[in-house]
C-alpha cells in the first residue's frame, strides 16, 4: 500500500506575487520567465503561424496574398503591425530555442549547473536572441 | 529516515513527471534539428520565391519530417502549457477548463497544419 502524507506547510508556499516582486530577479530568472512567456506567446499565436504556413505554401495566388499582408496590411491592421507581430514571434522562437539548448546543456553536464554558468549562459541567451531578432527585424522592415 | 519508495512511496501524483520531462526534451531536440534542416534549405544560395519555398515542403522526406515535428510540437506544447496551468491556475474547475481548451486548441491547430502539408 502506498502512503499518502498530510500536506506540510513549506516555506515560501504562501508567498504572493507582490512579495516575490520585492526580490531582485537574477538574469537566469529573467531567462526562465521569458522562456515561459515566449512559449505562451507562440501557443496563443499558433493559428497565425499556421495561417502563414498555409498561405505561403498552398499556391502562387495565396503566396501573393501572404506577401501583400505584410506589405499593405489586412483585416484593417496596417502592415507594419503585422510585421511587428511576426517579429515578436521571431524573438519568441529564438529565445525559446536558445534557452532550451541552455537547459539541455545543463541536463547533460553537471559542471554547467553552477551559479557562474547560470549567469554567463543567461547573458549569452538574452544577447544572442536579441541580436538575431534585431538582424532579422532589419531584414523584415527595410530589405 | 522512513522509506519513501517502492510499496511505501509517497503518493504525490501520476508517474512523477519523468515521462513528461523526458518527452519535452526529446521533442525539443527533434524540433531543433528540424529548424536546422529547414534553415539549410532556406539559406541555400539562389532566389527565394513561391516555387522554391513550396518545393521544400513538397518533397516526401520533408513531409514526413514536418509531420513528425507537428506531432512533437503537440506533445511539447501540452507539457509546457500543463506546467504553466499547474503553477498559476489553482482552482480545479478553471484549470480543467483551460486544460481542455489547450488540448482542443492544439489538436485543432495540428489538424490544420497537417491538412496544409498533405495537400501539397
Amino acid at each position: 500500500m502506498a502512503n499518502t502524507t498530510a500536506r506540510k506547510s513549506r516555506p515560501g508556499e504562501n508567498m504572493r506575487l507582490v512579495d516575490a516582486l520585492g526580490y531582485r530577479l537574477p538574469l537566469a530568472g529573467l531567462v526562465s520567465i521569458l522562456h515561459r512567456g515566449s512559449g505562451l506567446l507562440m501557443f496563443v499565436l499558433l493559428p497565425f503561424i499556421i495561417w502563414m504556413f498555409d498561405t505561403s505554401v498552398t499556391s502562387e495566388i495565396t503566396y501573393g496574398q501572404f506577401t501583400s499582408v505584410f506589405a499593405h496590411g489586412a483585416w484593417g491592421i496596417p502592415g507594419f503591425l503585422i510585421k511587428l507581430v511576426a517579429l515578436a514571434l521571431i524573438w519568441a522562437y529564438l529565445h525559446h530555442l536558445i534557452a532550451g539548448l541552455r537547459h539541455l546543456w545543463m541536463d547533460m553536464s553537471h559542471a554547467a549547473v553552477s551559479k557562474e554558468f547560470g549567469q554567463t549562459s543567461a547573458i549569452v541567451t538574452l544577447v544572442v536572441s536579441v541580436v538575431l531578432t534585431l538582424a532579422l527585424g532589419a531584414k523584415l522592415f527595410f530589405f | 529516515m522512513a522509506q519513501t519508495y517502492g510499496s511505501k512511496r509517497t503518493v504525490v501524483g501520476a508517474h512523477y513527471g519523468l515521462r513528461d520531462w523526458l518527452s519535452q526534451r526529446v521533442t525539443a531536440t527533434l524540433m531543433a534539428l528540424f529548424t536546422l534542416a529547414l534553415l539549410v534549405q532556406v539559406l541555400w544560395p539562389g532566389e527565394m520565391g513561391y516555387d522554391r519555398w513550396a518545393g521544400i515542403f513538397s518533397r516526401q522526406w520533408m513531409k514526413v519530417l514536418t509531420f513528425t515535428v507537428i506531432v512533437a510540437l503537440l506533445v511539447h506544447v501540452w507539457v509546457g502549457m500543463r506546467d504553466i496551468l499547474m503553477d498559476y491556475v489553482k482552482g480545479v474547475g478553471a484549470r480543467l477548463t483551460l486544460q481542455v481548451f489547450t488540448i482542443v486548441w492544439l489538436v485543432g491547430c495540428a489538424g490544420w497544419a497537417i491538412q496544409v502539408l498533405w495537400r501539397l
